[in-house]
């Protein structure tokens, strides 16, 4: 139809070098050692010193305690993204399940409850919900760091959009066959929203894997950082030592970066029809 | 809700007018036709996150507009009532004009740039449709790389010693000094935030392109030779909903999400460099004690996003319009 021309294809490799090249750069420079990048820069050709970095990194105990590790991190990462994911879905499918399927009084009004928490990001609220968290003891924990992210219906928005999309003959059919609302939403809704599950999953699990001004707020015990915090704790030792330890950041940098990017890059086009439908 | 009724007076209300977007949008559109008719299970199911909603999103919201009305004791011995002086002292400090300034700056900065660039890759990825693959899979995977290692990232490339953008400014004989010199800070925030947020805009243009007919492309083909006629006449109004869209995310992007960015580049020395409304919200609450003064600063950001949001979902009234 139209000619393919090499103009088109010279923007786009220098848009994508300029995408992967930083990149690049981390990934190769997390392979050389701290003096060698301090003496010549960083690098874009691999060096010999990775197996050294990574194993320091993942299990060289560091922190004002001494007691947090690479791998710890790593683990604290996984159940921040997996959970958060999980806790979503399941919280928003049962509501937006409520809302669609029932009918009953003040469904107007808890709509509107809920869906009111669309209008203000967390980071707006940060100071009063830290202090929330504080008087309900939860600083420091796993439901601390999970929960409070769950307050808002960007899940529950779109399960609701897709329910509404399910055929009506369907419910009749199952109430035909004696179903109640549990069997229902058990053995017909769930199988089939299991793509849109999927899709919400890994959208979800990137922006919990990423999360930084939560976990950086409602964790002072080492023992729960993630590697986002972990980032920030790793530039303030910076200060005052001669020579940076370029290399381990670098290499704490590519540990933070691979399970997401490996999930997006697999599930693309899943993770982009979660991403087109939901945020919108 | 039915969404015939609010229209006839729709015009003079805001609020209906927002009620009327969001039923356009779906949001409350025409209920099922058979539904569950039980008092009690509805409440079992919706329980969950209707807790999680209470206790973590109104309790704050309510504290900190309570809160923005005291000055708390530093020591924590109590609070005085101070009306609205926590936001006239907000409101008339240069220091929060100037953040202010900078933040307002920042997001047209960046939202037009990422937005620009982004549209740019989609528009031709979207032409080379074979070997399109490999472009996609490198510019989407950024997508999932989380602010601040990507301001990690970045500050080391924009660093003094080892950084190559540093050898490349002086190479232009700029002396790029990155947290300590404000706009030099600036200059790095920007390309690092730009960086991030180009994935996020070229997967919707490009799905959005790809949802333009064929039969509209080629008949657009006969009619104009001209790329950028054909780009401009039949593109670019097709893509406009997408593209409005886009233009409210990204300045919310701009204002909240960069904040990882901005945490990892000046390294807590906020001293001289440029930041933003929400960063200055932390510094005031978290490291400088200020309760009241970060409450109010909050509520000012607040409806500012209130407002960014009813524009939005005006917005998704029109996008109906054009399908």
């Amino acid at each position: 139809m139209q000619r393919v021309k090499p103009f088109d294809h010279l923007v786009l490799i220098l848009g994508a070098l300029f995408m992967a090249l930083p990149v690049i750069v981390a990934f190769m420079s997390s392979t050389h050692s701290a003096i060698e990048i301090h003496s010549s820069g960083l690098y874009l050709t691999p060096g010999d010193d990775a197996a050294q970095t990574y194993t320091k990194v993942l299990t060289a105990r560091g922190g004002f305690t001494g007691d947090v590790t690479g791998l710890l991190m790593l683990g604290n990462s996984m159940i921040m993204g997996i959970g958060f994911a999980v806790g979503k879905i399941v919280l928003s499918m049962s509501a937006a399940y409520a809302l669609v399927y029932f009918r009953f009084r003040f469904a107007t009004l808890m709509f509107w409850a809920i869906f009111t928490t669309l209008l203000l990001p967390l980071e707006v609220r940060i100071m009063p919900s830290y202090q929330v968290m504080s008087t309900l003891g939860l600083l420091n924990s796993y439901t601390g760091l999970i929960v409070p992210l769950l307050a808002s219906a960007t899940g529950t928005f779109f399960f609701r959009q897709f329910f509404k999309s399910v055929p009506d003959e369907l419910l009749e059919a199952a109430r035909i066959d004696g179903a109640g609302p549990w069997k229902f939403f058990l053995d017909v809704l769930v199988p089939l929203s299991k793509t849109m599950m999927a899709a919400i999953f890994i959208i979800m699990f990137i922006y919990g894997w990423n999360q930084y001004l939560w976990p950086l707020i409602m964790t002072t015990d080492e023992s729960f950082y993630t590697l986002m915090r972990g980032i920030k704790s790793i530039l303030q030792v910076w200060v005052g030592s001669q020579i940076p330890d370029y290399n381990e950041a670098f290499a704490l940098a590519v540990l933070a970066m691979i399970p997401p990017v490996i999930v997006v890059v697999v599930f693309q086009r899943m993770f982009i029809k979660g991403l087109t439908e939901s945020d919108k | 809700m039915s969404n015939t009724h609010s229209s006839a007076q729709a015009p003079r209300r805001p609020f209906a007018r927002l009620m009327r977007g969001l039923a356009r949008a779906g949001v409350s559109s025409p209920q099922k036709r058979v539904q569950f008719n039980r008092p009690l299970t509805p409440w079992l199911f919706l329980a969950p996150q209707l807790a999680v909603v209470v206790i973590f999103f109104y309790w704050p919201s309510v504290e900190a507009v309570l809160s923005s009305f005291y000055i708390e004791d530093p020591f924590g011995f109590g609070a005085t009532f101070v009306g609205t002086e926590n936001y006239t002292d907000a409101l008339t400090n240069s220091r929060y004009q100037a953040t202010a300034v900078f933040t307002a700056f920042f997001c047209v900065v960046v939202t037009a740039l990422s937005l620009g660039i982004g549209l740019l890759l989609a528009v031709k990825a979207d032409k080379v449709i074979r070997g399109a693959g490999p472009y996609k899979t490198v510019l989407i995977s950024v997508y999932a790389i989380a602010p601040p290692v990507a301001g990690m990232i970045g500050m080391m490339i924009f660093d003094q010693h080892i950084g190559p953008m540093t050898d490349l400014f002086a190479f232009f004989g700029h002396d790029l000094r990155v947290g300590v010199n404000y706009w030099d800070t600036a200059i790095a925030v920007t390309t690092i935030s730009v960086w991030k947020q180009i994935p996020y805009n070229f997967i919707f243009f490009l799905s959005g392109l790809q949802t333009v007919p064929v039969s509209v492309c080629e008949a657009a083909l006969i009619d104009a030779r001209s790329g950028w006629r054909r780009f401009r006449d039949i593109v670019m109004p097709l893509l406009a909903p997408t593209a409005f869209f886009l233009l409210i995310i990204n300045i919310t992007y701009a204002m909240f999400d960069t904040f990882a960015i901005f945490d990892v580049v000046v390294k807590d020395k906020p001293a001289n460099n440029p930041m933003t409304l929400v960063y200055k919200v932390y510094l005031d609450g978290f490291k400088g004690n200020d309760i009241g003064g970060s409450s109010a600063q909050s509520v000012i950001l607040m409806v500012v996003v209130a407002a960014l949001t009813v524009v939005q979902f005006r917005f998704i009234e029109r996008r109906v319009h054009y399908g």
